[in-house]
Parts: C-alpha cells; structure tokens; sequence
C-alpha cells in the first residue's frame, strides 16, 4: 500500500537539477556529443538498441547520454520513447545469409566455404591496458586491405544438412506472436521465447548460459558459426504491394550445435540454438543461442531439471526494464506497510513476554504462527 | 527478393528506392538541390517518423520471428500529373523521406527519368557500392589462412 506524500516538489526540482549538474561534470572538460558516443562507444549502442528493442544507433547514444551511461536506465528511455511512435507494420523475414559479412567464424569447421574472417574482435587481444589510448593525439593504425572478392558464406550448418546429421529448422510462415502485442502464455511457443530472449538482459542470461554449461542444465554446445555483418531490409509498404529496401542494418547471428541422444521418434542428431544481436554484440548472441537451445528442453522430450530449462523462470525474468522497476519499486514510501508490520512485531513480542511468565513455551510458539 | 521475379518496371522501381533509402542523407540532399528542380506536389502522407517490427527467421532459414523494432520515415505524394511518389527510409529523417519520395514520383515521369537516373540514382549507387568495396577490402584482410604444423617424428 503506498500512500500520497505531498512537499518533495523542490526537493525534486533540486535533485533533478543536481543530477544534470553531475552528468555534465568537470565544466573544464569539452561536453560529450551524441555523434562521439555513437561513433566511439558503439558498443554501448549496440547493447542499449538490442535490449532497448530499438534499432536507432542516435536514439541509443542519446539515451545512454541522458542516463550518465548506465545502460538499464537507457534502455528504459528507449523502450519509453517506442511507446510515443506508430506502428508501421513488420518487415520482410530478413534474410542473414545474404549479410555483408563483417565477422565470421565457426568453433566446428576450420576450413569452410567463405572462410574464417576475425573482423573486428576484442578476441586475441591482450587485456592489458593500453595507456597509448591515455595520452592525447591519436596514431591511426596502418590497415591492411585486400580487394579480391568475399566469397559467398552459406550457413555452416548446412555442411551438416547434407549428411542428414543435424535437425532442420521448422519452416511455416505464419505470423509469430508479437509480445509487445499479446502477454505470453506457458508453455511458449519458439518464436517468442526467441523475441523474449533477444530484448533480455544480457547479464542474466550471461549467468543463466554459464550456469547451464557448467552442469546446471544439459548444455555444452559447439559454435556452428558466428557471423556480424550489414543486413538488408525491406518491407511491403501497404501504397505498393510490392517490398521495398528501406535500408541496412548491422546484426550478430549465433548458431550452437548441441548434441541430442534421439528420443523415440528421432534417431541420435545434432540439435540447434539460435540467437541474433543489433549490432556487433556477439556475447549477448551467444547468450541468446544458448538459452534458446536450453528452453527446448521440453520440445525435445529431455528432463526439465534445472531452472535454466524452465520456460516460465527463464523468461518472466529476463527483461531488465521490469526487473529494475521491481527492484526500484522498494525506494517509493511504504510507509504504512511497515508501521502495521512494526507494530504487529511489537505486539507478538509483548504477547510473548506476557505469556512467558505464566505458560509453556510452545504455547507461545503456536501463537504467533 | 522478389525483385528477380517481378515485372521490369516494378524491378525498375524497387532498383531506385533501394538506392535512395541506402543514401546518406546529407550527399542525396546535396545532390538534389544540385538538380534545381521545383515540381509541385500534395502530401497524401506528410514525412511521419515510425516503427517497423523487425522479423528474423529461427536458425537463419526457418520460421519467422519478432526480432525487435527499427525507426524509418515514410512519405508519400502526389504530383500535379497525378504521380504518385512514396518513401519509406530507415531511420528519422523526414527531409529524406520527403526527397526520395520527390524523385521516386519524378523517375517515373518520362521527362524527368533519364537526367535523375544519371545525374543521381547512378551516382548514389556507385557510392553505395564504393563503401561496400572497402568495407569489404577491410575485412577481407582480417581472414585467417590456416596452416597445419607437423609436430613429432611421423
């Protein structure tokens, strides 16, 4: 129960001016812009788009601008700002084999059509800090290019298709559920555990992927393949009837293999986890790919042991905006609730001294259940 | 997509609006004043900034799903010949909207098509294909050629 408390407006007022004063800082050093934070914290981007569930690298740099950098406060701007726009109807299905590889490796295959290109890759670096990025003035790295064509990339889990050794993924086109349209109802179906997932906190599901690796869930899977790179979109605009490219964007794809012991329907195969990112955050894809995999437990017939296997754990607790809101909620006054819980305490511990003098212990007990 | 199996003149169509969606925004403006053209035009649609809910596929191929949402403008106008020009454009820029709206309604004008066609669909496209080729040319430096060290006596 919460109860109206009038007389915090200058207090507010004030605060809010000081929290503006504190994100600005030192007024000696130049003002961050939105373009710097959008060219040269990408990453954050990234981060804020794909849980934000917003692709708009401008939007994502103001709103971690706005939020002092703290991602989960980002990206509950972003998700506020989505509610002030229309709908323009869903795009084509995209179609990420055709991507403009940028990054593309596979943990199954060493040598595959289209080869292993690293991209750009914080892997293989040393993790040593590096205080040349300290001083002022920049040194532009020498990069090296080479213009003979990108060959085409097929999916590396195709190599296993033509073996017969590797499920295919279902294919129909109906329309999936949208969840920001309709609540999800358990057990849920592939395609919106897969949009809960994308939109979910990294970290969460970080840990949840760590812990079902590490035994807590069945799942110690190979990368099939990781790729990053631009994406064509196109949609039907409802004037033509026809799609349209209304332009590119950058995702991150992730396909696990994992193994799969048969079922009685289904001879001993490799089975498949899928995840996709905004941007370069190939983490969270992984996470995603994992997680998916995981929750397909129950599909597969496997034993549901483990709370990373459980569809109704996993995803009613994946969305950070919710998961601050509850957490946040306990800063509003709760004035009253604790006032009746202080005086119940004080009335069991009067009870109890009363009936200490003159009964048995386990009367007591039985009192205050 | 369905490009390859459409008729030409829609294929045409989806040719120039790829083109002007994937433009900077600032190098199709430029290039647009260069033209000096003034048509007069309607609104069916003023420049109007939206969401698209982005569909993936599960595994890559498989069924679609709900992947998140992306910002784009769209526009759509009529010239005084009856013309009908439309724009749909990632991103939040409704003078880009309103551009590529203009040019797809004049392209298909036949007294218009050739000049637009080569003094700026051809020229954007080429950029376009330029900043593929080196952002391609770039990342093809960074592929990996494997080679197997022989370790031991056999």
């Amino acid at each position: 129960m919460y109860v109206a408390v009038k007389g915090g407006e200058r207090a507010i007022d004030n605060a809010h001016a000081l929290l503006a004063e504190r994100r600005r800082g030192n007024r000696d050093v130049a003002e961050l812009t939105v373009e710097q934070i959008r060219n040269q914290l990408p990453l954050a981007v990234d981060r804020v788009m794909t849980e934000g569930s917003v692709y708009d690298p401008e939007l994502a740099a103001l709103a971690l601008k706005q939020a002092s950098g703290d991602a989960v406060e980002a990206i509950f701007l972003l998700r506020a700002y989505r509610t002030t726009l229309p709908r323009f109807g869903y795009s084509e299905p995209l179609n990420t084999e055709t991507m403009q590889i940028e990054r593309r490796i596979s943990g199954t295959f060493k040598d595959l059509p289209g080869g292993q290109t690293l991209g750009a890759t914080y892997d293989y670096t040393h993790r040593l800090l590096d205080f040349a990025l300290l001083a002022e003035g920049e040194t532009p790295p020498s990069l090296e290019t080479d213009s003979a064509p990108l060959e085409p990339c097929p999916r590396v889990l195709e190599l296993l298709n033509s073996e017969g050794l590797i499920e295919q993924s279902p294919k129909n086109d109906e329309r999936p559920r949208d969840i920001t349209r309709e609540p999800v109802d358990y057990p849920a179906e592939r395609a919106v555990r897969l949009q809960n997932l994308v939109r979910g906190d990294e970290g969460f599901l970080l840990s949840l992927s760590y812990a079902s690796m590490r035994g807590y869930g069945d799942s110690h899977p190979f990368a099939g393949e990781i790729r990053s790179g631009q994406v064509t979109v196109e949609l039907v605009p409802e004037e033509l009837g026809f799609p349209v490219v209304i332009g590119e964007i950058v995702l991150t794809e992730c396909e696990m293999v994992n193994q799969f012991h048969g079922s009685k329907t289904e001879p001993p195969q490799f089975t498949r986890g899928y995840g996709v990112s905004f941007g370069y955050n190939e983490r969270k894809a992984m996470t995603v790919a994992l997680m998916e995999r995981a929750l397909r437990a129950d599909e597969l017939g496997e034993a549901v042991n483990f709370p990373t296997q459980d569809q109704e754990f996993v995803l009613s607790h994946t969305d950070c905006v919710s998961a601050n809101g509850f957490v946040s909620h306990l800063k509003l006054p709760h004035y009253v609730d604790f006032q009746s819980e202080l005086e119940m305490i004080r009335r069991l511990r009067r009870e109890a001294g009363k009936q200490e003098n003159n009964a048995p212990a386990s009367a007591v007990e039985e009192k205050t259940v | 997509m369905s490009a390859s199996t459409a008729p030409v003149e829609t294929a045409a169509r989806q040719h120039w609006m790829a083109v002007l969606a994937r433009a900077d925004s600032a190098q199709l403006d430029t290039r647009w004043q260069a033209l000096n053209l003034q048509p007069e035009y309607q609104f069916i649609r003023q420049p109007e900034i939206g969401l698209t809910m982005l569909r993936g596929r599960v595994g890559g191929s498989g069924s679609p799903f709900n992947m998140g949402e992306m910002t784009l403008t769209r526009c759509a106008l009529r010239l005084t010949c009856g013309t009908l020009g439309v724009a749909y454009i990632a991103g939040r820029n409704k003078q880009h909207a309103l551009t590529a709206a203009l040019v797809d309604a004049l392209l298909q004008d036949g007294s218009y098509h050739d000049r637009l066609q080569s003094e700026l669909i051809e020229p954007l496209a080429a950029i376009y294909k330029k900043n593929c080729a080196a952002r391609d040319a770039k990342t093809r430096a960074t592929q990996v050629q494997f080679f197997t060290m022989v370790r031991g006596e056999d």
